[in-house]
This record gives structure tokens, sequence and C-alpha cells, in this order.
């Protein structure tokens, strides 16, 4: 066991690598030179850059040596933890991305929590449903609130619980109250995915002969939807809960604009607003990292749910 | 002795999205206590939907229009979701049909067993667990203790479906409704379950509803036979009486395609047969038309337990298939018939060993060699269903040989279509429809007329019938014979029946574990078998003790042994 | 999957009934006599309307207004009220159709013609190409997509092209997936192995039955990606890497609109409903037809 919880972390970090490569090419292999790009972004003048700014910064990034060795230069600073130097800001890019990961932490594990419960409530809630109509009205909220931009979701919250209700903080990130309303944006959107995975997974699951049989023994309706059906149908959202969290990640950075926030999110959409490159290639990596990191801890849960699927991969994996 | 089980004008109905259709239209049955009551019919009798609405687990779709069933003199249409609970696997065991997908895949086979019991108050808890290993050791599963902490993955068909039946069994019911317990399972293994089945439901003395397509098991487990056809009961009456002498026209006709009954039925005709011809052997010796040398493959698979393990699916098998005539290849699964009719058909790979067509060696053909062998060799699957392309009109189908080896112009091929679909008895106006839109039967006409296109000289048929009706093969099997006689054609055919096979072959190579077991013309293989495994096999056949009797002097009277 | 292919153990198993494997149709009868269908549709074309003639549809100004006007709540002469300059907010939306249809169709192209095109060749040629394919595939999935989006945005620099370009890069590797998926399901199907067994050579393969098999999934999951890269297009433009104002853009009237979320709400909350029904209307079109199990 211990040697394929090994073989998978080794996989995950080569995913993390795979992931910032890519970015790394879209940034400095495309067309056009990012250098320019950068310092015009960070503030200089359109059209007039600095030469001498302009070769310092590519000295600091490597550019002025041949592409593949830039390539592993920056590699190598990677697998160290540097992550080079922001350009607008001067400062070291980790050092910028280790400040402001608390608060979107705190967001997004708040955001996962509520999606998880609110999708698999709704799921359970449609598949239970005994009337015709209540069934449908649960199974068109997740669609519904999944085509709700995420900006807007946030603003309406705001109006509604901030501005009217006065119950709730319009902005800022001062307190658990100003978590609230961001998180429950956030878990708009993965909830309603959540629920539509588990909603056909239970179905699938309901149709199974192993239900039937259960019934047959003088099982009733519920039990087998919680019981069977549900422990069936559990594998599904689970594999996509890397995906599901990805997608909080970068709702994070419409989240903390609309509300004010500080955090990865906000970070993120300044590097871009001021063409930041090593700020945004630092953001990739810290995304595809809380990808394989959820991946991961899923595939570890995996065969205890569901021993299926758990089982062939945890004993072919060893050997 | 009062009827455990009573259905009075039962009538159900399913609700399509624009139409309705009738399931079954007014049936009375009875089941007294004790006794065994086989329910047969066809696909679309009504049979299962019968057995589904005595426990009320009908499918949403499904509804019961009209009607009573009772269960020890109570209505159970009437009763309550709570109080019917206690009667599902309560006072009705249900045993249901698919071992492979009956059971909980995620759940210990110990924990499936003693949640009935808790369901029903009998044990709970260390006791409940008690009795769940107690109750395995009673269906004859080896080991009790290690199957009761096992996945039903780890376990064989066969076991699972005794685990069904012990759960079936577990709270002491006074009725019990198979629905086709073994349909799915071997035949060595159906025989073992099914007299496991029937000794248990013996001891408790219980009623039994065995729901089943095949008139051979009936003959052999039921007391009495009830024949349904399109919703409704057409015959019943004591087993022996109603096989020894049908009265309704279905049921005389079921019992005639019936491939375990029919060929002695045959022999011994005192009715007209409607069913299948019994062949004759041709005459003369004839050339060898394929023959295999040594055939070996190997196949690496996942066991249950998810390590790997090399299978060996064909053990130096050799073969020699005589030009006009038809070869048999009967086993079991697992037997690597399906493997050898593959590596023939080029399908798969051979690691070692040869196979000559007509003499040439096409082991080893690739690319458009192989394409082009293909218009002497071809290939009908088992499956109707997906081995036509859904899209395609039946023309498209038909003609698509001829395409892909530009034969004819446009004209041409739509008047060959039209003339091979007359050879497989179907009307040209099915030239423009989908596959979608015709029957099994129909569609493995389809195939066959797809088949014959290029005018092949060899067909090579992977278990062409097991997927029709029983009616519908005989027909189909027929119609094989007719056209291996009009053409010459050579037959390689596959099947895990020995009935079916006794039908239609000349020669029957037998195999087991991918090696061949026994070789040698039909009839006397099948009456005198050397091997034991052939021997086995034959006496597994359901409807055997009717039909295949102990020495020939008994044969023109098919008594029950 | 079918008994034939299988690699291990052969079945002797009998059916009574179709596969599964079969696609279910749609159901145009059904579709046509659904309200929320009929609705979706009408929304759609509404959406293509005002993209193309604006003009038809409103006669206010997208661009300038009258400042005496500002902030006037949604009435009459102005469904959706007015903005801090004065301007119309419907009219600014409808003319703002057009740039974020643009947007998004360039994205819709973009990746569902790279992502077809790569999911085929994974899917048909297999071997090296599918290896190679399948792994970029995976690592593009573990980078969320809008962050790929704005990764691009980063580098080619802000604009309403630039923003469906860089939607629909990231939107390629569902597709792919999609893709390659649906043409190894209908490769390993029985009917493509008795086109072989009678003759067909590879090339036939992929033209008469892989493609044409393949064309109504790519179909229905181009009209899903519309749906997505409608909200993705409008947050990128919120986020103010759209149209430079004053521009109108979807996204970007709700991110001018938020200053005064608390005195004119109609500034962010009536475009936004807007969006929100039209990327309704777009799932519901695909879920149409795309039969499927549960909520059908």
């Amino acid at each position: 066991m211990g040697r394929y919880v090994a073989g998978r972390i080794a996989q995950a970090v080569l995913v993390v690598i795979a992931a910032w490569t890519v970015a790394y090419l879209i940034v400095y292999a495309l067309p056009g030179d990012p250098i320019s790009i950068m310092l015009a972004g960070s503030g200089g003048d359109s059209g007039y850059i600095d030469p001498g700014a302009a070769n310092k910064l590519r000295r600091e990034l490597g550019l002025d040596r041949p592409f593949p060795v830039g390539y592993m230069d920056a590699l190598w600073g990677l697998l160290r933890g540097d992550l080079g130097i922001s350009v607008s800001s001067g400062m070291p890019v980790a050092a910028r991305l280790t400040a402001a990961l608390p608060p979107t932490l705190a967001l997004g594990a708040l955001a996962v929590t509520i999606a998880v419960v609110g999708g698999a409530v709704i799921a359970f809630a449609a598949s239970a449903a005994r009337a015709g109509w209540v069934r449908e009205a649960l199974l068109a909220l997740p669609p519904l609130a999944g085509s709700a931009p995420t900006f807007w979701v946030g603003l309406l919250l705001v109006q509604f619980f901030s501005f009217r209700l006065g119950l709730l903080p319009a902005f800022g990130d001062r307190g658990w109250q100003s978590l609230v309303l961001p998180a429950l944006t956030l878990a708009v959107p993965a909830a309603a995915a959540l629920a539509q995975v588990l909603v056909t997974s239970l179905h699938k699951a309901q149709g199974e002969s192993f239900v039937h049989t259960a019934r047959a023994t003088g099982a009733s309706r519920m039990r087998t939807l919680v019981r069977h059906a549900g422990r069936a149908a559990a594998a599904a959202p689970l594999t996509v809960l890397g995906q599901v969290v990805g997608g909080i990640v970068a709702g994070a950075v419409v989240v903390e604009t609309v509300f004010s926030r500080r955090g990865i999110g906000r970070l993120t959409a300044d590097a871009v607003a001021n063409q930041d490159l090593p700020v945004v290639l630092g953001v990739v990596v810290l995304a595809a990292a809380a990808f394989v990191i959820v991946n991961l801890l899923v595939d570890l849960v995996l065969p205890f749910v569901d021993p299926r699927i758990g089982r062939a991969r945890v004993r072919g994996a060893g050997r | 002795m009062s009827a455990v089980l009573r259905i009075r004008d039962l009538h159900v109905s399913y609700h399509g999205t624009r139409s309705r259709v009738q399931a079954v239209r007014g049936i009375d049955l009875e089941v007294g206590g004790g006794e065994t009551v086989a329910l047969v019919g066809e696909s679309g009798s009504g049979k299962s939907t019968t057995a589904q609405a005595v426990i009320r687990l009908l499918p949403p779709a499904a509804t019961v229009t009209a009607g009573s069933v009772y269960i020890d003199g109570t209505d159970i249409l009437r009763l309550r979701e709570p109080a019917m609970r206690r009667l599902r696997g309560g006072t009705v065991g249900f045993v249901p049909q698919d071992p492979g997908t009956a059971l909980n895949p995620l759940e210990r086979i110990g924990w499936q067993v003693s949640q009935v019991l808790q369901l029903h108050g009998i044990a709970h808890g260390r006791r409940a667990r008690q009795r769940a290993v107690e109750l395995l050791a009673e269906v004859a599963l080896p080991d009790p203790e290690r199957v009761a902490v096992s996945l039903p993955a780890a376990l064989s068909g066969g076991m699972r479906q005794r685990v069904l039946i012990a759960m079936a069994l577990a709270a002491q019911p006074r009725l019990v409704i198979a629905d086709e317990p073994t349909s799915a399972l071997d035949v060595t293994v159906q025989r073992h379950v099914l007299d496991i089945l029937q000794s248990r439901v013996r001891e408790h003395g219980a009623a039994m509803l065995l729901v089943t397509h095949d008139l051979g098991v009936a003959a052999d487990r039921a007391d009495r036979i009830v024949v349904m056809s399109h919703g409704t009961v057409v015959e019943q009456g004591s087993a022996r009486t109603l096989l020894r002498q049908p009265r309704h026209p279905y049921t005389r006709e079921l019992i005639a395609s019936a491939p375990s009954l029919t060929a002695h039925v045959a022999a011994s005709a005192p009715f007209p047969v409607e069913g299948v011809e019994p062949h004759r052997a041709p005459s003369g010796s004839r050339a060898t038309l394929l023959h295999t040398r040594g055939l070996t493959k190997d196949f690496r698979a996942r066991t249950a337990r998810g390590d790997m393990a090399t299978v060996r699916a064909l053990d130096g098998v050799s073969i020699d298939i005589p030009e006009g005539t038809t070869l048999g290849i009967v086993g079991e699964s697992g037997s690597g018939k399906t493997t050898l009719a593959r590596t023939i058909a080029r399908l798969e790979q051979a690691d070692s060993g040869t196979i000559h067509f007509d003499g040439r060696d096409i082991g080893h053909l690739q690319g458009e060699p192989q394409r082009q062998l293909r218009r002497n060799l071809q290939v009908v699957y088992q499956n109707p269903y997906s081995s036509l392309q859904p899209r395609f009109t039946v023309e498209r189908i038909v003609t698509e040989p001829l395409r892909h080896f530009r034969v004819g112009d446009r004209r041409t091929r739509r008047h060959r279509a039209a003339a091979l679909l007359e050879q497989v008895a179907l009307a040209p106006s099915l030239l423009t429809r989908r596959p979608g839109e015709l029957s099994g039967g129909q569609r493995q006409r389809v195939a066959i007329a797809r088949a014959l296109a290029l005018s092949p000289r060899l067909l090579i048929l992977d278990e062409p019938v097991s997927a029709l009706d029983v009616t519908v093969q005989a027909r189909i099997l027929n119609l094989l014979t007719a056209l291996q006689r009009e053409h010459g054609l050579t037959f390689l055919f596959i099947s895990h029946d020995l009935a079916v096979i006794r039908q239609i072959a000349h020669q029957v190579v037998v195999m087991r574990h991918g090696a061949v077991v026994e070789v040698g013309p039909a009839e006397q293989l099948l009456r005198h078998p050397r091997h034991p495994y052939t021997r086995q096999l034959l006496d597994a056949v359901p409807g055997g003790a009717f039909v295949f009797p102990p020495s020939p002097a008994h044969a023109i009277e098919g008594v029950l042994t | 999957m079918t008994d034939l292919l299988v690699t291990g153990e052969p079945s002797a198993g009998r059916l009574h009934a179709p596969p599964p494997g079969v696609r279910p149709k749609v159901q145009w009868r059904r579709l046509v006599g659904s309200p929320s269908f009929l609705l979706s549709v009408a929304v759609l074309v509404m959406v293509v309307v005002w993209a193309v003639v604006p003009e038809a549809i409103t006669a206010g100004d997208p661009l300038f207004g009258d400042s005496a006007d500002r902030l006037l709540p949604p009435g009459a002469d102005h469904p959706f009220g007015t903005d801090q300059l004065g301007r119309d907010v419907f009219a600014r939306f409808v003319y703002g159709t057009r740039t974020s249809l643009y947007a998004t169709l360039v994205a819709v192209g973009v990746a569902a013609g790279g992502g077809a095109l790569l999911g085929v060749i994974a899917g048909f040629a297999g071997g090296v190409a599918d290896a190679v394919i399948s792994r970029v595939i995976e690592v593009l999935q573990a980078i969320p997509g809008l962050l790929l989006s704005l990764t691009l945005i980063a580098v080619l620099g802000f604009g309403t092209g630039k923003i469906g370009l860089a939607v629909g890069i990231s939107g390629i590797p569902a597709f792919a997936r999609v893709m390659r998926a649906e043409v190894l399901r209908i490769r390993g199907s029985l009917y493509v192995e008795a086109a072989r067994t009678v003759g067909a050579r590879p090339s036939a393969v992929l033209a008469e039955h892989v493609l044409p098999s393949a064309l109504g999934p790519v179909v229905a999951l181009g009209i899903l990606e519309l749906a997505s890269a409608v909200l993705a297009v409008s947050a990128l433009s919120f986020l103010g890497f759209g149209a430079p104002p004053p521009a109108p853009e979807w996204g970007s009237m709700v991110a001018e609109g938020r200053d005064y979320l608390a005195t004119a709400w109609w500034l962010t909350i009536l475009p936004g409903v807007a969006i929100a029904a039209v990327v309704v209307s777009a799932n519901r079109l695909a879920r149409g037809l795309r039969p499927h199990e549960a909520s059908q």
C-alpha cells in the first residue's frame, strides 16, 4: 500500500510539473515578446519600454539564454520553490502566493463543504421524491443554478442580504460573517455540478438488479436508496471532485473581485490586468497542485467506498 | 390442500410515452402447498411480469389494471406498502434471474444475507451473522465462512445463484418465486443449482412458482406446467400430460421447437412436427475445406481479486471441417470455443499452430490478403442487436460486402439485395427498414444474408441462435440447413447448447478449458459419448430425463425416468 | 459491451433484451411538444436576431445618453432602466449581443474544431498518437478552464476576439475527451467488427461508421460548450479583459453597474438575468438533443 501511495504522489508531482510546463510554453513560447508584454502591463508608458529594464528582466527570467536552458533553469527553480519575481511588485512570487493563500483557503474550504452537502441533499431529495412535480422541481434546480454567472450570483446575494436585509457584509474580509456570502456564491455552481452527477449516478444505481433484489427481500424504497443505491452512486461524484475544486479555485478570481477580498483570486485578477506573467504562472502551479492533491485523496478513499474500482488499482499498481 | 398462491384474472399493462401495452391479459393460476408449478413462455409472453406482479415489484411503467393475487387467502394487491414489505422476503421468497448483477457488488455476501434476517426480525447482530453462514452452508457452498466475508466478484455464477437462493429461503417462506434462476448459467452448473433449489424448497415444504423459457427445465422440475403466450395462459396441466399430449397448437409448437425435446419427439412423432427437421448426414467423403493444427492462444486477464493471470484459451486445438458439412463446437463458458471461432475467422491471432483454408496457410495473413480472404470466409455473430449498424437500411447492410469488394454497380447490387432477402425468407419490403424496426429473428436473417452476399465457402456462426426465442431458433436452424443444402456451404457452428448442436451438426467437437475433449459424428457422439465430460454435458441438458433415455429401447415412448 | 469482444471469459448467457450499447434516438416529436424546449429555441433565435439587427429591436442608443436621464429605474421608456451616463441599459445589452455572441462563437468554433480533430486522431489512430494526446489532455484538465483562459489573456492581451480565442483553447480538452471516447466506443462496437469482416478498410470504417455516429454527440456538446462559453466570456469581460469602454459587452456592463449596486440594482441584476436566460436556454437545447437517463 505504501508503494502505491508513493507512486501516486510521484505521479501527482509529475502532473503539476507538466501543467506548469504547458503554462510556461504558453507564456514564453507563444509569438510575441513576453518582456514587452510584462513591462507594458506593469505601469510602463504605452509604447516606450526602457531597454535597460527590459534587459534586466530578460536576464532575471533566464530568457536571454537558449529556450531549453531557460526552461530547465526555471524548472529547477520550481522544484526548489522559487517561482521567480513578480514584475509589478518586485517581490518573490512564492512569497506573494503564500501570503495570499490563507484567506482563499478558508473561502474554498467553506465553499466545498457547502457544495458537497447542498448537492447531496438536493440529489437525494430528488431521487427520494414520490410526487412527480416535486422531483421535477428539484431536478430543475441544478441546471438553473449552474447557468447563472458567478459574478451575478454574488452581486444578487449582496443586493439581497447586505443591502436589503442588512444581515451580512457586502465586502471585505473581516470576521467570519464576511466569508458567508462569498462562499455561498462559490458553492452554487459546484453544488449544481455535484448534484447533477449524483442524480444521474443514483438513477443508474436504482435501476440496478441488486436494488431490485434488496426490495424483493423486504427492504423499503428509502432504505435501498440510501444504503444500497447511495453507496453504489457515491463513486461518481467523488471522481469529479478534483474538477469541481478546480472550478472553485478559478471561481475565486471572480468572487474575490466581486466581494473585494484579498486572496489568490484577487492576486490573479490583478496579475492578469498587469500582465505580470510570473505571478500568473505561479497561480497555475497552485491550481494544478490543488487539483492533483484532491484527486490523490479521492483515489485513496475510493477503494473503501466502492471496492470494485479501488481493488484492481491498489492491487495491480503494486506489481 | 388449499392454494398458497392464487391468481385471478390478472391484467397488467405497460405505459409507454405514447402507447399502452397489455403485458398480462387476464390469467388464472394456482400453486398449491408444496407444489412446483412452472410458468413457461417465450419473451413477451408476460411470465416475468406475472412473477413481478405477485410481489408487487413491477417496473415504474407497469401497473396492475385488474384482477387479484391471493397469497394464503389475502389479496395482496390491496395491501399497504409496510404489510407488503413484510411479505417480500418473508412469506414470499424471490430468486432473481441474473447472478451477475442481482447481488450488491459492494457489500459482502454475509452482510447481504443477514440483511434479510434483520429486516424480518429473525436475528440481529452476531446471531444474524452466524445464521447467515448456516444458510450458506445449506445451499452447499464450500467454506461458507469464507464466502460470507467475500464480495460477489470472488464467486462464480453458480455460487452466486446459490447465495440468492439462500437469501430467498432465509425467512422460511411459504412460497418461492424463481424467475429464470438458471438462464445465465452453464448447463452443468444449471443442473446443480436447480437440484439445490428443488431440494431446499421441498425440505421447507414451500410452494414454488418457477418461471422459465426452457421447457426442458419445466419438464424436469415441475409438477404442473402453465404455458403463457402474449399475456394469456394458453394451456396448463400436469407436466407429464401436457408434454405427452399437448392440446393447444402453441404448446405443440413450443415442444416441437424445444431443442432438447425435439429430436426424439421427431423420431417417435405421434403428431405432425412443425419444428426442426432432423438433418441427414451427407453421403460420401468430402475434401477438407479448413483444418487447424495445434492452435494455441493465451490471454492475460485480471482475476476477480485484481491480480493478472494467464488464461490458456486454446490448448493445441486441431480440427477438420469437410466441405459442405457442419462442424459443431460445443462447450461451456471458458471452453475456448468462441476464441477458436474468432481465431479461425482471423479476428484474433493465435500464438502458435496453423490454420489451413483450402490448402493455404491463412494463420498469418494481415492487411489486404486478409481482407481478400473474407470473400470466402464470413461470420455470423451471436447478438443480432449489435452486429448490425443501426443507422444503415437493410439494403445497405446486406450490400455492404459487395460495396467493399467493388462487386457490380448500384443497380445489380440492389437486385442482389432483394435476392439475398428472398434466400433468407424475408420480404423485400424490409430493404428500406432499419434494424431497430426488426425483430431479433429478422435481424439475424439479415446478418445471415449479409454473410452470404459474397457467396463464401465457409460460414463461421458463433452462437447464432442463443439470443433468440425457442420457436424463432427452430426456424433459423431450418433456414441454415436449407441454405447449406442449396449452396453447398460449410459451417463452423459454435454453441453451448448441445440440443441445438444435435440438430445441425454432422460432426461435433467437444471443448473444455481450451482443449478438444472428444470428436466424432454427431449422432454417435451424442448417443454414445465416450469421454466423461461429454456424458456430463449430456446429462445436464434439461429435459434430458424425458428425452435421452438410458437405452434406445425406450426411445419411442419417451418415458420419464 | 458485447460477448465476442471480451478478452477473458466468453459468456454463455442468454440475452433476452436489446443491449444498452445502442444510443437512444432524439425524440423530435416529444421535443416539439415540450414548452421549455420551444422557449429555449425562441430565446436563442432572439439572441441571434439581436446580434444581427439590433436596431430593429430597440430604438435606444447604446453609446450616448442624456445625463438628465441618469439612473432611472426600469420603466416604459427604458425596459432595463438607464445607467450613470443616462444610456439606455436595454439598448446597450441588445447591441452588446453582437460582441458577446462573436466571442462565444469563436470560442465554440475553436474548442469544437480543435477538440474534435484531436479526439478523432487519438481515438482512431491509437498507439503513440493516442498516448501523447491523452497525456496532454490529462495535464490540461489539471488547470481550471478559466485560469487557462486568464493565462492566455495575460499573454495575448485584451479584447473580444482574444477572449473568444482564450476560452476556446481552454475548451479543447473537454471536446477532445468526449470525441475520443465516442470514437473508441464505435470502433469497439460489434457492427464495426462485422464491417471489417465483410471487407471494410479502416478508411471506410472511419467514413461510414465512426464519423456519422460521432457527429451527434459533438453537436450536443457544442451547444453545451456554447452555454459555458457564454459564462466564461462574460466572466472575463466582467473582470475587465474584454472590449474597452464605451463598447457595450454583457459582462463589463455588470461590472460598471457594480458601484451603484445599492441604489441602482437594475444595472447589474437585469443584464445578469438575461445572460442566465441565454445559458439556461442553451443547456435545455443541449439536453433535448442528447436523450439522457435521469432528467428527461
